[in-house]
């Protein structure tokens, strides 16, 4: 890759020095997964469930903006106030004229994802509005200043200690202390005191219903409905692709979605909002930015049946090594690297090569996905493309020419062997990137072919 | 019946005991059993690493090596995956689509086209199963861990048929080892720690060999054996079922 930007491996490599925190990492991921499995296996009907909800999806993106208008019209006799954004910068621009034109200059936030795609919180606060996110995992990173690393658990890869010495510095919890009850209960305190405060709340949206013009958001936490039903004017940014048909149908989801992202059956608070109460604002704004070019992608356009569970990234083996800010994109992990190279493929295009394609993610997506054999075909289009680099290129050139013909195989196949066997230095050096931490193979003194050709062929 | 032996390009320069293995054990259960010579690889190196348009010449050797058997079989999970889902021909389309149903993985093809219930093997060790991902999860060897369904092991299977083998049990029954072909060297640091988690696994449990349908993840975690020192041994399915 010639960009600026480390690449995955890049990133990975970075991650992977301390090699404890890998492990703790992997293990701490490791521990959802398996809470998934429980949760999942105790239900016969999953796999049903999991199909239904993919053909749910189906139905949405084959008559998308028949569902949106339908929703538009049905919020909007409800009460609630829709913009139409086309991409982030338009989303951020709707978000920062709502707060000017009421003279509001702090804003609480709950989680979405779809701020993090827009770079939000930089462009409020470039514009000098305050932004505190209310989800405490999100807190944390953004009391840090990085990026979150997950989509359900954004704070994953920071332990217990470092969050001790964040809130010694930003709280003013005592040096050394990282008793997780006790920081639990600081954060606590903080964030209501921002939320009383507060006349202006932005929350995500997990699910919007198209025949009732409501929308349902999922916090364990609470957070997005103390920032909600405090503030004056509530904005909630959903992404096109997050209509579902019927309410009905969220029976379906909201049984999916957190047996897949933690294990639990439902999320503790499951918050519906329907229409404003007298004298507040809700506010949706409904963004594009980029979806539509992916509907029109046949090979990627499930990727937006997403429910952003980030099942797929607690099962990769890879996300779980080298986590996720060596992504560097907002949704990190196997549905990240098939999302982001629509939004701009010369930055992403190492994402989908940040996979064994073992199909694990494909196997936990809730919505079922083909996630792995999305970066299969991510991959061939970013090489038609031209974003492979060049030595990559050169060398599956030469790779194709002798794997064409069976003469220049089986020399190049015997000169290897030899020289594996007379030369080892030649092959058993820093360039070779397979010796760096592993053994060759040993050559045998025959291949097969040669070994059939004399013992078979003769006979 | 005549059997098409596909041995794939790398278990061909550095794992020929495996494709003997293959070949007994078919030619012991009573297949006619053909090694077409001018045989190279499957084209995955090219395709998975973004570059299937250059896999039309391996395409057109498959198909002129192998159109003729009623069935082909390879000792690789992997390979035989990506002709299954990936040969194509522009000339004989219809050839290809055939061909590529007609490819099986070694146990695979024991288990359902010669639905093999005995064999004369022993193996008095403890062994440790790598389901290798594009035998478990892209053939469907063996039912995977996050579905949920009915657990079955067509390779299992077959193990248990060994005298005297002791299958080991793994804390991750079907965790991915990280070669995934080019991806072992782009992506170096992952795929290694990958490698030596997978490894670990095996060890805690006590496992003298490991095994598995695919020889490449074999040959990645082979690398990382010896490197650290390691008397664990790495076999083929096919050199434990063709044991004596």
């Amino acid at each position: 890759m010639q960009a600026e930007t480390k690449d995955h491996a890049e990133l990975a490599a970075i991650f992977n020095k301390d090699e404890a925190r890998v492990d703790w990492h992997d293990e701490t991921l490791w521990w959802v997964r398996q809470k998934r499995d429980k949760a999942v296996h105790v239900l016969p009907e999953w796999e049903t469930l999991r199909e239904t909800a993919s053909q749910i999806k189906n139905n949405v993106l084959s008559n998308l903006s028949e569902y949106l208008q339908q929703f538009e019209a049905n919020a909007q006799a409800n009460g609630i106030i829709i913009h139409w954004a086309a991409d982030a910068a338009a989303h951020n621009a709707i978000v920062l004229e709502l707060l000017l034109a009421k003279g509001i200059r702090k804003l609480v936030k709950s989680k979405s994802m779809l701020t993090e795609e827009c770079h939000l919180n930089e462009h409020l606060e470039s514009n000098g509005i305050e932004v505190i996110d209310s989800d405490l995992g999100e807190r944390i990173v953004q009391l840090a200043k990085e990026p979150p690393s997950h989509i359900v658990l954004p704070c994953i890869h920071k332990k217990k200690e470092e969050i001790g010495d964040l809130f010694h510095t930003h709280l003013g919890t005592p040096k050394g202390n990282a008793d997780p009850q006790f920081l639990t209960e600081t954060a606590r305190q903080h964030l209501r005191e921002i939320f009383l405060t507060r006349r202006a709340a932005l929350t995500g949206v997990n699910f919007a219903v198209a025949q009732t013009g409501e929308f349902v958001v999922c916090t364990n936490e609470g957070n997005a409905d103390m920032g909600a039903h405090l503030a004056d004017i509530h904005i909630a940014s959903m992404g096109i692709e997050k209509i579902i048909p019927e309410r009905k149908h969220l029976g379906v989801f909201l049984r999916l979605l957190t047996r897949s992202a933690t294990g639990q059956p439902i999320t503790t608070y499951s918050s519906h909002f329907a229409k404003p109460r007298q004298g507040k604002e809700i506010h949706i704004i409904i963004v594009d930015n980029g979806r539509t070019i992916q509907l029109g992608r046949e090979d990627f356009r499930n990727s937006l049946k997403c429910i952003r569970c980030g099942a797929c990234m607690n099962t990769c083996p890879v996300y779980r090594r080298s986590g996720g800010h060596s992504y560097h994109t907002a949704i990190a992990g196997p549905i990240g690297s098939i999302l982001a190279p629509n939004l701009d493929m010369e930055k992403y295009a190492d994402l989908p090569f940040a996979s064994t394609l073992c199909g694990s993610c494909t196997n936990v997506c809730p919505v079922k996905i083909d996630i792995h054999q999305q970066l299969y075909k991510w991959r061939q289009v970013i090489v038609k493309n031209g974003y492979a680099p060049a030595a990559k290129k050169a060398a599956m050139q030469l790779m194709s020419h002798t794997l064409s013909s069976p003469a220049a195989y089986h020399t190049a196949g015997k000169a290897g062997r030899w020289a594996l066997k007379y030369i080892p230095f030649a092959v058993n050096n820093k360039f070779n990137t397979w010796y760096r931490q592993r053994d060759m193979p040993e050559p045998p003194k025959q291949s097969f072919g040669e070994w059939y050709h004399k013992n078979r062929k003769k006979k | 019946m005549t059997v098409g032996l596909f041995i794939p390009c790398y278990v061909d320069q550095f794992y020929p005991g495996a494709a003997i293995a293959t070949l007994e054990l078919l030619e012991k259960l009573g297949v006619n059993v053909v090694y077409p010579e001018n045989q190279t690889c499957c084209g995955q190196p090219m395709a998975n690493s973004g570059f299937e348009h250059l896999a039309d010449g391996c395409n057109k050797l498959f198909l002129k090596n192998f159109a003729g058997f009623d069935y082909v079989v390879a000792p690789s999970g992997s390979c035989v995956l990506h002709i299954r889902e990936h040969l194509h021909s522009d000339d004989k389309p219809n050839l290809a689509t055939e061909l590529s149903q007609k490819v099986y993985e070694l146990s695979e093809f024991l288990t359902d086209v010669l639905k093999i219930t005995s064999l004369p093997s022993k193996f008095p060790h403890k062994v440790g199963m790598h389901q290798s991902c594009h035998g478990q999860r892209g053939l469907h060897l063996s039912q995977m861990t996050e579905l949920v369904a009915p657990d079955f092991s067509k390779p299992g299977r077959l193990l248990q048929m060994v005298e005297g083998i002791e299958i080991i049990p793994l804390s991750r029954k079907d965790e991915c080892c990280g070669f995934g072909g080019t991806f072992c060297v782009t992506e170096e640091a992952v795929s290694v720690k990958m490698g030596k988690d997978r490894i670990e696994d095996h060890l805690q449990h006590d496992a003298e060999y490991i095994t598995g349908v695919d020889m490449s993840c074999l040959m990645h975690m082979e690398g990382i054996l010896k490197r650290q020192g390691s008397k664990v041994k790495v076999l083929h399915l096919a050199e434990i079922l063709n044991g004596k």
